[in-house]
């Protein structure tokens, strides 16, 4: 049935089609990174603790900030773009357009966080 | 095809099985998703953003406004801001965070896992986690 794939796990990571991939490859990369994030953490905070405070503690290192805010900035707008475009199909026409406009969004909004943070790291 | 089936209306494709009901699901949580966070940052912007607290506090309390993430700020009174609104605005957010995100993760492995076996233990998996990591943040924002 619909259930037989014949591309193998290593050709699937390495799949590069046209225009979205990158965003397809990033959305998921941002979703997992926060899904992991999110369940230790609440694991963490829930068992509490010395190995608990230990865990929260790398969430406090700017790289990690850093990290975590590119997943949750990103999934959050390219999340808006698939939303806007699947409920509105007749805009899919124009997804490449959209995905510009989405890089044009990010790219500030991200360069200010990554500066505020290392500002807070490491500046005054 | 004549028709060019990705620009019907959802109303002409139907929702008449899971995988679409939850394809629509994970957009419509998406956007409750963007509701409930600008509601956590308005509120972090009247709690304290002039003067207590800085750029992650504010981020922290609009992701999930639960009182021990602004703990090592100067607001001066966090009593105020762990009342029933901002306790049932985290849980709305947790519960539809966590069923948004363990479908992601589902249809992740998907495209990885094919067999019909690997699915079904899959989907096991996913309930587990789901009903787990909802009840552990419960406990954690109610018993703060």
């Amino acid at each position: 049935m619909g259930l037989k794939r014949d591309v193998s796990l290593s050709a699937g990571l390495r799949y590069k089609g046209p225009a979205g991939y990158l965003t397809y490859i990033l959305h998921r990369i941002g979703g997992l990174g926060m899904g992991i994030f999110i369940t230790v953490h609440i694991l963490a905070s829930y068992v509490g603790g010395g190995f608990g405070g230990l865990l929260n503690g790398i969430y406090q290192n700017w790289a990690f900030q850093i990290f975590i805010f590119f997943c949750v900035l990103f999934h959050a707008i390219n999340g808006l773009r698939i939303t806007i475009l699947d409920l509105w199909p007749k805009l899919l026409d124009f997804q490449t357009e959209a995905i510009w406009i989405e890089w044009a969004v990010f790219i500030p909004l991200f360069s200010i966080s990554v500066f505020i943070i290392l500002n807070t790291a490491f500046g005054g | 095809m004549a028709t060019k089936s990705r620009q019907l209306s959802i109303k002409q494709r139907g929702l008449t099985n899971f995988e679409a009901i939850m394809w629509i699901f994970t957009r419509l949580s998406a956007l409750a998703i963007y509701g409930l966070i600008l509601v956590g940052l308005i509120g972090a912007l009247i709690m304290g953003a002039r003067e207590q607290m800085n750029f992650a506090d504010v981020m922290r309390w609009a992701f999930m406004p639960n009182v021990y993430h602004v703990q090592s700020t100067d607001v001066p009174d966090l009593d105020l801001w762990s009342n029933p609104f901002w306790k049932l605005t985290a849980s709305a957010l947790l519960l539809v965070a966590t069923a948004h995100g363990v479908h992601g993760l589902v249809v992740i492995a998907d495209d990885y896992i094919a067999g019909e076996r690997g699915r079904k233990f899959v989907r096991f998996l996913s309930i587990i986690m789901m009903v787990s990591v909802g009840f552990m943040g419960l406990w954690i924002i109610w018993t703060a």
